[in-house]
């Protein structure tokens, strides 16, 4: 192997990549609006849903049920309103997620014992927020019935424990329970795959479309030499971008990062020579640049999207596709990438994902080096 | 009502002229084609030839000057002109994915072919094409031949009076490409004029008159055989001789040569006056120690005209320069 | 020339086919050091396929082949530092300067910095670009970007070098400059197998294969090629070419006949005979015509004749 060719076709690659404004944009602005986009807007939380009221009573306890919706963090009273009209309006047009209507006789109702009953009504269109709603309401409702049964109770000169079992709650991990800290590390898989992926399966199918393809194989060349020569500067672009987008999502996301440099490296190495070789094995096959772009789309960034556990915790799947992320590398440098930024877990115990990645690399790199031959058919 | 030129000429261009902000793609050209005429266009690539064609077909304005193709202003009634011109380019002009009857019936909705005459038009181009039998095939598949003759048809389906031709036939064997001139030439029979432009000689020579386009201006006009005696500069002589290679380091400082270039075997050289020429080189050779095997006068080409003409106009705007 | 015991290039009995088409036919020739051979044909013949397989890109079905001594076929990696090969669409990075362009085929051959420096200015020169070294080459005009082609085949001094369709689409003036270089390089001693489609360069090399179909019909230089026809061939000159034709197409002696613009081509059997025997046709029909003479005839006349006369079957 003369190496003299290889740095000929990598510093050709080189030039050309930092000559064409699309590839440099994405080299460069792509992992930051991908980090910007995902951090900010997308947020699994569930905070400050707006809510309308219609409190039909208007009584002291009434006030004193709807004081504690305001003081939630987890509801937002938008306003207070005088009729169902206007509830089922604001149901329909988004501007409240949830009505909540105290019935006439809340005050007589909960003066003689009870039981009284607060009405929900909520907007199911996204069951999952849905269930979470009904879930805070029924939260805050039973806080207020158990005080006043607590009051109720002293009132008549009995006096009883307060809430005989309650849960103490301490979340590791992420205790701000930020889900851009969940979902930001994921990102970088994001970018790999369109830098590993995307990027490269253009590189052969270019000089292929471009007819320079049929000249380079009558030189001495190598098709070693190519491929490796070929992928170098995306293995240096795409390790660089690992480390703009560690950063951002330390100092600019405050996501917590509590284990190994290193080991976010090597990993980062590892998954980046599977998406290169898978690049590079579309863009052998496909021989024209249209149809290798959109493989490798499909191929790579989709289930990094979708079913790599990096937006959708895997868990949470059918079982079949359970199962189906096995098979998919991605799924492993999810897994590493959250266990290393949020869970600090030591590298002797990262072995279940590392070695499907490890076995993933080499069979990728093999399978790429063989689909490469230096012949026109 | 614009003015309709004198009956029988289909192309009259008088000082046309076009500029690109500073630059002269084509500077005051004049010509007029006759009905039926079959007319070629040469000329280097930069010199002009596309600009013109653009223009002719109504797809570019002329800066000044005036063409009437086929009666209308190129300027004033573009649509006009494009509906009554069909444009054939071998290499652009079909999908190589359809079948050749959809090629048909795509050009014959693109020319506006009328309805009641669809059917027709299209027997008539395949009948004309050769390519009866043959509807179903995907074009791309077709060898080179075929495809020309289906180009042809399809840029005739509206019957126009004028067609223009983007280098037709290179590429293609001789024998296919004589019945495809064959083609051609019954169509200017019947009064269809013929606008050929290409850099291929062996075209040249079916056109029965040639314009010479250099910067933008015509050098040379007339019929191939005019070109061949009166436009050339000198006399061609071609000479065997051996060694060839210091023969024509010799010749190049011989008085009298104009130029001198091996060919194949051979040399060809251009002098002022072939008959005087002749004993003295060969004498002058004799001198240098290369023995001349065989010396005689032969016709130039119309590559030879083609380049003598362009080279000395080169030079003499160096001259200038 | 200088002769040397090995040809450059020996191709014995190359064979190819693709799906349904036999693209080259059990094709054997060889070529020189020091001569431009020719494959002449129209598209179909051949002529790619066979420069394919000689650069060692595409492996023949059957047949052998070496060039500048090595096996092309059965070694064709060791083979490619000797020979060049200038596909159709060459392969220049038009993102890439004159400069960077030629350095990446000169490291991919090899070719180490001051002899790359110093051959490159040399050819750039003689090619007259250069003031364009920092220029993108997707910058250049059309002659210019053949050049550069030509500049990059050449930095690594093969010995063999495979043109295919050098010229196609190039104005006769380039096409000229590039013929000029051709000769210069076979001076050194190169060899050179070009393609053409235009069968009238086939005069310009020293020896030429013409080739249809995929089969060898002649190989042999012009000129032998030429005295091996056997009939004559007859230029005609008259202002109504199309009166003349349909005077003369019923007359003896006549293989073919070509309408040219401003006359007419036959070949005829014998030409001293025919020629007065027309004149006098014509004189009694009343066809004006300017002269008949005998002509040379052309690499076409003869490839129409091999090929009319069932040679090779045609469509």
């Amino acid at each position: 192997m003369s190496f003299t060719r290889l740095l000929a076709v990598a510093r050709k690659e080189v030039i050309q990549i930092l000559r064409d404004s699309r590839s440099l944009a994405i080299v460069v602005i792509m992992p930051v609006a991908l980090m910007l986009l995902f951090g900010y807007g997308v947020s699994l939380d569930l905070k400050g849903l707006p809510i309308y009221v219609y409190d039909r009573d208007g009584s002291q306890q009434s006030q004193d049920l709807l004081k504690r919706f305001q003081a939630s963090e987890y509801f937002n009273v938008a306003r207070v309103v005088n009729g169902y009209p206007a509830i089922t309006r604001a149901l329909d047009d988004g501007h409240a997620k949830m009505g909540i209507v105290i019935p006439w006789d809340f005050s007589l109702r909960l003066r003689d014992g009870g039981p009284v009953q607060v009405q929900a009504l909520v907007d199911g269109t996204d069951d999952n927020t849905a269930n979470v709603l009904i879930g805070y309401a029924q939260a805050v409702v039973q806080g207020f019935s158990a005080e006043t049964q607590l009051n109720w109770l002293r009132g008549r000169g009995q006096s009883i424990q307060p809430a005989p079992v309650s849960v103490e709650t301490r979340t590791w991990y992420n205790e701000d329970l930020e889900s851009s800290a969940f979902i930001v590390p994921g990102v970088l898989a994001l970018v790999m795959s369109v830098i590993g992926a995307f990027l490269t399966s253009l590189t052969i199918a270019r000089e292929w479309e471009r007819g320079s393809m049929e000249q380079l194989i009558s030189t001495p060349v190598s098709a070693m030499e190519i491929m490796l020569g070929k992928l170098a500067p995306y293995f240096v672009l795409g390790m660089f971008d690992v480390i703009v987008c560690a950063l951002i999502a330390i100092y600019w996301f405050h996501v917590p990062f509590r284990g190994s440099y290193v080991t976010l490296l090597v990993s980062s190495a590892l998954f980046l020579v599977v998406v290169l070789s898978l690049g590079f094995f579309i863009s052998v096959l496909a021989k024209n640049q249209f149809a290798a772009c959109q493989i490798a789309l499909l191929v790579t960034f989709l289930p990094a999207f979708l079913l790599s556990g990096f937006l959708f915790p895997i868990e949470q799947m059918p079982v079949v596709l359970q199962w189906i992320t096995r098979i998919l590398p991605v799924r492993y440098y999810v897994s590493l990438l959250k266990k290393i930024f949020l869970k600090g877990t030591p590298t002797a115990m990262l072995y279940a994902d590392l070695i499907p990645l490890v076995a993933f690399a080499l069979v990728l790199a093999l399978l790429a080096t063989r689909s490469f031959h230096k012949r026109l058919q | 009502m614009p003015e309709r030129p004198e009956q029988g000429t289909s192309v009259a261009v008088e000082n046309l002229v076009k500029r690109f902000g500073g630059f002269v793609a084509v500077d005051r050209l004049n010509l007029e084609v006759r009905k039926g005429e079959v007319f070629g266009f040469l000329g280097p690539n930069g010199a002009g030839k596309s600009t013109t064609i653009r223009m002719l077909c109504g797809l570019l304005k002329p800066t000044s000057g005036r063409a009437l193709v086929a009666g209308y202003d190129v300027a004033r009634e573009p649509e006009a002109v494009r509906q009554n011109i069909g444009y054939m380019s071998q290499k652009f002009s079909l999908y190589n994915d359809l079948k050749v009857i959809e090629n048909l019936r795509l050009f014959a909705g693109l020319y506006s072919v009328p309805s009641n005459k669809l059917k027709e038009r299209i027997e008539w181009a395949l009948q004309m094409a050769n390519l009866k039998g043959q509807e179903n095939l995907i074009t791309g598949t077709l060898p080179g031949g075929w495809k020309q003759r289906l180009a042809l048809g399809c840029a005739v389906l509206h019957n126009p009076p004028i067609i223009f031709l983007d280098e037709p036939t290179s590429g293609v064997d001789p024998i296919t490409r004589r019945q495809f001139w064959d083609l051609i030439h019954k169509m200017a029979e019947e009064g269809v004029t013929v606008f050929v432009t290409t850099h291929y000689m062996e075209e040249a020579e079916y056109c029965n008159r040639l314009a010479l386009i250099f910067h933008g201006k015509m050098v040379a006009l007339g019929t191939p055989a005019e070109l061949k005696r009166g436009s050339m500069n000198g006399e061609l002589l071609l000479i065997e001789c051996e060694p060839l290679g210091n023969a024509v380091e010799a010749l190049q400082s011989a008085p009298d040569v104009m130029d001198a270039a091996v060919f194949g075997n051979a040399l060809h050289l251009v002098v002022p006056d072939a008959a005087s020429a002749m004993p003295r080189i060969e004498k002058y050779l004799a001198d240098n120690g290369i023995a001349v095997g065989r010396i005689e006068r032969i016709r130039p080409s119309l590559e030879d005209v083609f380049v003598s003409l362009t080279t000395a106009r080169d030079l003499g705007e160096e001259g200038k320069a | 020339m200088t002769d040397q015991v090995q040809p450059a290039i020996e191709a014995e009995g190359l064979t190819k086919s693709f799906p349904g088409v036999r693209a080259v036919d059990a094709l054997s020739f060889d070529v020189r050091s020091g001569e431009i051979f020719g494959l002449v044909g129209p598209d179909g013949a051949g002529k790619t396929t066979t420069l394919r397989m000689l650069a060692g890109i595409m492996p023949p079905d059957a047949g052998r082949a070496t060039v500048a001594g090595f096996d092309v076929i059965r070694n064709p990696e060791r083979a490619k530092h000797a020979l060049s090969y200038m596909p159709q669409r060459f392969g220049l990075y038009e993102d890439l300067t004159v400069d960077e362009n030629i350095r990446f085929y000169a490291d991919l051959f090899g070719v180490r910095k001051p002899e790359r420096e110093a051959r490159s200015a040399q050819l750039l020169q003689a090619a007259g670009m250069s003031e364009f070294r920092k220029r993108l080459a997707g910058k250049l005009s059309g002659g210019m970007k053949q050049k550069l082609g030509l500049v990059c085949a050449l930095i690594h001094r093969p010995k063999v070098i495979l043109l295919d369709e050098p010229t196609t689409g190039v104005d006769p003036v380039s096409r000229r400059d590039f013929w000029r270089i051709l000769y210069e390089l076979v001076a050194q001693g190169v060899a050179i197998l070009t393609s053409t489609a235009y069968l009238d360069e086939a005069e310009r090399c020293h020896r030429v294969a013409l080739l249809d179909e995929g089969r060898l019909l002649f190989c042999d230089t012009p000129a032998n090629l030429k005295a091996r026809m056997s009939k004559g061939v007859l230029s005609v000159t008259s202002p109504e070419p199309r009166r003349l034709r349909s005077e003369l197409e019923h007359a003896d002696g006549i293989s073919s006949l070509v309408l040219t613009g401003d006359g007419l081509h036959v070949v005829v059997d014998d030409a001293t005979r025919r020629i007065p025997e027309f004149e006098a046709r014509l004189k009694n029909a009343s066809v004006p015509f300017d002269a008949i003479q005998q002509v040379a005839p052309s690499i076409e006349d003869l490839f129409v004749d091999a090929v009319g006369t069932g040679a090779s079957p045609h469509a």
